[in-house]
């Protein structure tokens, strides 16, 4: 098989459709050819293997949402169960067939599509196929509601992939992160579908006004809507994850787990997460300051969303999701170290924020952590500026040999 | 006997495509994400432009000897905003719910860089006829544009084309809306516009490569 898929490729070398074939081959097996120049780094990590490392971190989360997504919706039918038991109530069966018929539909057309467009462009464009998409194509179900119409994630995808990523030069080269940019095309595109009390629980849209009706409101929607009492769901509710909610970030339990996996495989940056939650904890301080010192009245719309404590902002909605897997892509993100700090700050401080004052939708990550994208390469800039200006200080009082006028001229100007 | 020399037609026909005033020049931009939510208004303010620069081109080109120079923007200023309230006072009295989603873009015809472009570099330097097609020409390279933008943005957006339910009704669930179809409401946003008119330019570059500027 490997042979003959060598053979394979020696025979449409230079073709058209190499590129398509190539990437089918690399997948499967390690490439028969070597380099022959020039210097190499030989590391266990390439570009696939840090994809798979994230998927593997996502795979939790993504099991979860389908059992959740069952749960939710015989909750939602049947009333949520007085005597929870993890075994008998969630980890079933029928939740999981539930959640598998709804939920995996959503990843292969979130694969299909955009690994299609990867394909079609690295033909047209005569290059490799390029490994980006495997990561975003794992979460774009996770942030989705988990009945969004499929054409509707299609056509997103399509868009996303396509303006987020390849006008850019593809892979590598995108401003915004792409699974974001297609979350906010359907935000934007289908908010009906993105947002309210019946989007977050299967079945619930369908059954709108008829006599079986369910619906589920989100913690934030509660909130947003000032009805704070409503909320019957416990702290470790929303910590494990037996909340509604988009597909993959309700447990904040595996999302945390996904981040030590990838701190500790140094896939991803501990340093915008760490900043991202500080950040996110300063601004829900602040709002819990301006409550309790008696700033805002008790009938501002924005009373019971800013009275929110603080730290609970981190176990509800998608913010942990977003800053473990969203905030920390390495390619849209800031990439100096004290840039991070910087970049991981504005966005938990922006999405509790944008959460807070966002009249249509109370939410606002992934809002906040595209902004802060194309706000990474100017703090990048800014960095690496003052990092300069720091050296050239040195540089003047520092005693250079030798010590002849001339050289030490020369040596200034190359420096500078 | 050729209606128009080869020279002439030039100056209608390259503005339309390979020196496109919002494409390639990127001029203009404002106006066409404004108002380009639907194909009315857009065909309106494409044709409010053709004759303010049309007309404007002419005055401009029949005054270019006895204008100072050292005055010629306020002159062709008031020739932009004589043209410009002509146009205004004629929707209002003939479409009036029409000048009214236009609102406060027809009178801003006025700051739209293609017409004190076109005045500046061709009025200014050439005879009324020449000056005459160039601006026919390149209002319509603009409302050409205009056209294509309000299209997909009206049809994706809202579903409807000059107001007519081409796709069928989406409150009584009709034509593609009976098979779960549904609006795109980013269309109906401006930045969509801008997403649109940078996939004509990618379009028309890439069919044209001589048009990408080298970096």
């Amino acid at each position: 098989m490997k042979e003959k898929l060598h053979q394979l490729k020696l025979k449409y070398q230079g073709k058209k459709m190499a590129p398509a074939f190539n990437a089918l081959h690399t997948f499967l097996y390690t490439p028969n050819e070597t380099t022959h120049s020039g210097a190499h780094v030989r590391a266990a990590d390439d570009l696939k293997r840090t994809m798979n490392t994230v998927i593997m971190a996502l795979v939790p989360c993504l099991l979860f949402g389908m059992f959740n997504a069952g749960y939710q919706h015989y909750s939602a039918i049947n009333g949520f169960p007085a005597n929870f038991d993890l075994f008998e109530h969630f980890l079933t069966w029928d939740n999981f067939w539930l959640g598998l018929v709804t939920v995996l539909p959503l990843v292969i057309v979130s694969y299909g599509v955009g690994l299609a467009i990867e394909f079609l462009f690295a033909v047209i464009k005569g290059h490799e196929v390029e490994e980006g998409y495997l990561v975003t194509g794992m979460l774009v179900p996770l942030i989705v509601p988990v009945d969004t119409p499929l054409w509707m994630l299609a056509i997103a995808v399509a868009f996303g992939v396509v303006i987020g990523k390849e006008v850019f030069g593809g892979t590598g080269m995108n401003i915004l992160n792409p699974a974001l940019t297609i979350r906010a095309f359907l935000f934007f595109a289908y908010p009906t579908w993105m947002s309210g009390d019946k989007v977050w629980v299967h079945g619930a849209v369908e059954r709108a006004g008829t006599a079986d009706a369910i619906s589920g409101e989100t913690i934030l929607g509660y909130l947003a809507q000032g009805n704070a009492s409503e909320i019957s769901y416990t702290l470790s509710d929303m910590f494990y994850g037996f909340i509604p909610g988009s597909v993959g970030e309700t447990s904040k339990l595996l999302i945390l787990l996904g981040a030590l996996f990838l701190i500790f495989s140094k896939i991803a940056s501990w340093r915008i997460m760490v900043s991202a939650v500080i950040g996110a904890l300063a601004m829900g301080l602040i709002f819990n300051g301006v409550v309790d010192a008696g700033w805002l009245p008790e009938y501002s719309k924005f009373y019971t969303l800013m009275s929110f404590e603080f730290w609970k902002h981190l176990l509800v909605g998608g913010l942990a999701f977003g800053i473990v897997f969203m905030a920390t892509d390495p390619v849209t993100g800031a990439q100096t170290n004290r840039g991070k700090w910087f970049y991981g700050f504005f966005i938990g401080f922006l999405s509790v924020m944008i959460r807070v004052f966002n009249p249509g939708y109370p939410e606002g990550v992934f809002l906040a952590i595209l902004l802060m994208n194309v706000f990474a390469p100017t703090i990048d800039h800014y960095v690496v500026k003052g990092n300069i200006k720091k050296r050239l200080k040195r540089l003047k009082t520092a005693t250079i040999y030798p010590k002849t006028s001339d050289e030490v001229d020369s040596l200034k100007t190359e420096t500078a | 006997m050729a209606l128009l020399s080869k020279k002439d037609s030039k100056l209608i026909l390259d503005p339309l495509a390979d020196n496109n005033p919002i494409t390639i020049q990127v001029l203009g931009i404002c106006s066409a994400l404004a108002i380009t939510a639907e194909l009315k208004a857009s065909v309106v303010m494409a044709l409010s432009v053709l004759f303010v620069l049309g007309a404007g081109n002419v005055v401009i080109s029949l005054m270019r000897n006895i204008i100072p120079s050292k005055i010629r923007i306020i002159v062709q200023l008031v020739v932009v905003a004589t043209l410009v309230i002509i146009v205004d006072q004629v929707l209002k009295a003939f479409a009036y719910e029409l000048s009214k989603t236009l609102s406060v873009f027809v009178g801003l015809i006025i700051t739209n860089c293609i017409i004190m472009g076109r005045f500046e570099a061709f009025a200014l330097g050439n005879g009324p006829w020449k000056s005459f097609l160039d601006g026919i020409g390149n209002a319509a390279g603009y409302g050409i544009i205009l056209v294509i933008v309000g299209f997909f943005r009206e049809l994706l957006g809202s579903g409807t084309l000059f107001g007519f339910k081409v796709l069928g009704d989406p409150v009584t669930k009709t034509g593609l809306y009976s098979i779960g179809y549904e609006n795109n409401g980013f269309m109906i946003i401006p930045p969509a516009a801008l997403i649109v008119v940078g996939i004509i330019i990618w379009v028309q570059r890439s069919r044209n490569r001589t048009l990408i500027e080298e970096a």
